[in-house]
């Protein structure tokens, strides 16, 4: 992503690590003795610890979301272009934090760490954990850090579903929430794809029921095919299309089954890469937290009195050909804000990134993100 | 922002309509102006609708809560009832679904306070008997330019009200700026009604 003169790059950054020995109690009643969570910052926390700014990550996503660990790295942290120095989530007067996920593979305590009971990676007997498990793991994560109240919780997809359940759970711990590109409730037909993704890993005879870090193998294909089929989701048809149509590697029909169209040779591509280091029992658990998330659940079913319970002000959007989290599924929440009296601003960028447009830098969607948190900044003294 | 300080003046005919405390929509929000002024001098929670996301950013510099979305789709985004007034200032006469709306305002909220340039307006007649489609300054477009596809004089507009069972609880009718009380529909530029169900 270019940027231009005024924007930099928050430079080299470093993770750390947040150990915890207070036992945590999951939403399906499993008790996790102890964990970590791996996370970064940029910028600095102001005196009244009133600045700080929580960035959520979605299914794939992890701690690192600015600046680069080594000079030399191919890419930076995958929200760079949104936070740093003079960008819309401006870390000369935000102190931004990434955290990874409980469950993740990213650094954070997981079903690839050691299950500190058997000197084993936990592998099938780590806990299924939910989206309001990650919130109060991360709310353990904000006392660490002298964080009483967040400027925002910010998210993107998954990310967003977190800045809802924190607006619900922890009303008096955040002064906005930003839910971007997210949607209220798993419709029957993404949790349909989320399966198809599951069962392509559980089938994989590398997978070994989820303990194939014992065996020494790795799920690969299962772990591909549910990437690959992930990506489809998260674009458009109109920018698939406008991207590889029907372009042929070699310009002619090879009357076989190797790749042959410019699509096929992308999603073998980011499936590859993504097989290569991302943990399969990870996956699994990210789907499942994206299933069971539905906070209006424990409210009669009700979204509207879910989101009374928050006092946060809110900013919602989506993207026009978005169709994984389709306009629709944010208006929903537009809704229910309005109903329980909540401030919020909503809009519909228009974009040919379909769902991954969250992660692009459509220019009413930069615009709209630095006019909000410019606000956020002038109302916390930040 | 420098119309929470000076209020255009149809805008703040409209304001002076407005309830202390209460519960406003604003559709076709614009930059938030009226409810900014609403937010700060009658303590007005209100929610703007505009269907440019420009303008969406303009209400978030103003501290407004806007919602982008198409007025010509009606107001899905908004259960019954949940507003006091109901603001559509100067855009009905542009809209397709011009009598939905009106509907929508109505279930969405108590009263609606809608505002249209009068085509009855004289100089408008005056220009028609000359030869041409009216151009004014509540008129400043040209007919093959124009986004007013729906004109309307005064009788017509409360024709529609009554037809829909909805009643006129007050009308103002204005010339720049002032007032008209004689022959309205002639001498009138700028029409206001507050309306409601019946």
């Amino acid at each position: 992503m270019p940027m231009s003169d005024n924007q930099q790059s928050v430079g080299i950054v470093a993770a750390q690590t947040a150990v915890f020995d207070t036992p945590l109690t999951l939403a399906s009643g499993t008790v996790l003795s102890s964990y970590e969570l791996r996370y970064e910052t940029y910028g600095t926390l102001n005196a009244r610890a009133s600045n700080a700014i929580l960035i959520c990550h979605a299914l794939s996503g992890h701690h690192h979301v600015a600046g680069r660990y080594h000079a030399d790295d191919k890419a930076p942290g995958w929200w760079d272009n949104m936070v740093g120095p003079g960008k819309p989530i401006d870390t000369n007067r935000f102190f931004v934090v990434g955290v990874n996920n409980l469950g993740g593979c990213h650094g954070s305590t997981g079903p690839s760490s050691i299950n500190p009971d058997t000197g084993k990676p936990w592998g099938s007997a780590f806990p299924v954990v939910t989206v309001p498990d990650w919130v109060n793991a991360q709310a353990r994560l904000a006392e660490r850090l002298g964080i009483r109240r967040w400027a925002a919780v910010i998210g993107g997809s998954l990310g967003g579903m977190q800045a809802m359940q924190w607006s619900i759970d922890y009303p008096e711990r955040l002064a906005h929430a930003l839910v971007i590109a997210s949607a209220p409730k798993l419709s029957a037909q993404n949790i349909a794809f989320n399966d198809v993704a599951r069962q392509a890993i559980i089938t994989d005879p590398d997978f070994h029921g989820g303990d194939f870090y014992a065996v020494e193998a790795i799920p690969r294909r299962g772990l591909r095919l549910a990437r690959m089929l992930g990506h489809i989701t998260y674009l458009s048809d109109d920018g698939m299309g406008e991207k590889f149509g029907r372009m042929l590697r070699s310009g002619e029909y090879q009357f076989g089954y190797e790749v042959e169209f410019e699509i096929e040779s992308y999603l073998r591509y980011q499936g590859d890469k993504f097989s290569d280091y991302f943990d399969a029992n990870t996956y699994l658990l990210m789907t499942k937290a994206l299933d069971y998330f539905d906070p209006a659940r424990d409210f009669d079913d009700d979204l509207a009195v879910a989101l009374r319970q928050a006092s946060a002000r809110f900013m919602v959007a989506s993207f026009t050909s978005d169709w994984r989290f389709a306009p629709d599924r944010s208006q929903e929440i537009v809704k229910a804000l309005v109903e329980a009296d909540r401030d919020v601003v909503y809009a519909e960028i228009e974009s040919v990134h379909g769902h991954d447009a969250f992660l692009m830098t459509d220019q009413p969607y930069v615009d709209l993100m630095r006019a909000y948190l410019k606000r956020v900044a002038e109302e916390v003294g930040a | 922002m420098s119309s929470t300080l000076s209020l255009r003046e149809d805008l703040r005919l409209i304001a002076d309509w407005v309830a202390p405390d209460s519960r406003v929509l604003d559709l076709g929000c614009g930059d938030g102006a009226l409810l900014a002024w609403l937010a700060r001098h009658k303590s007005v929670r209100g929610y703007g609708v505009d269907l440019d996301v420009a303008n969406v950013v303009r209400c978030v510099e103003n501290g407004v809560n806007a919602v982008q979305g198409n007025l010509e789709t009606g107001l899905a985004e908004f259960n019954d009832l949940r507003f006091d007034h109901v603001v559509l200032s100067q855009t009905i006469q542009a809209m397709h679904n011009t009598e939905q709306i009106l509907l929508e305002m109505l279930r969405v909220g108590r009263e609606a306070i809608v505002t249209f340039p009068n085509f009855g307006f004289w100089e408008n007649r005056l220009q028609i008997l000359q030869g041409h489609m009216p151009v004014s300054e509540t008129i400043p477009y040209q007919w093959y330019n124009t986004p007013n596809i729906h004109w309307c004089m005064l009788g017509d507009f409360e024709a529609l009200c009554a037809k829909n069972g909805i009643s006129v609880l007050e009308r103002v009718v204005m010339n720049e700026g002032r007032r008209v009380h004689l022959f309205p529909n002639l001498r009138g530029s700028l029409a206001f009604y507050r309306v409601a169900r019946r």
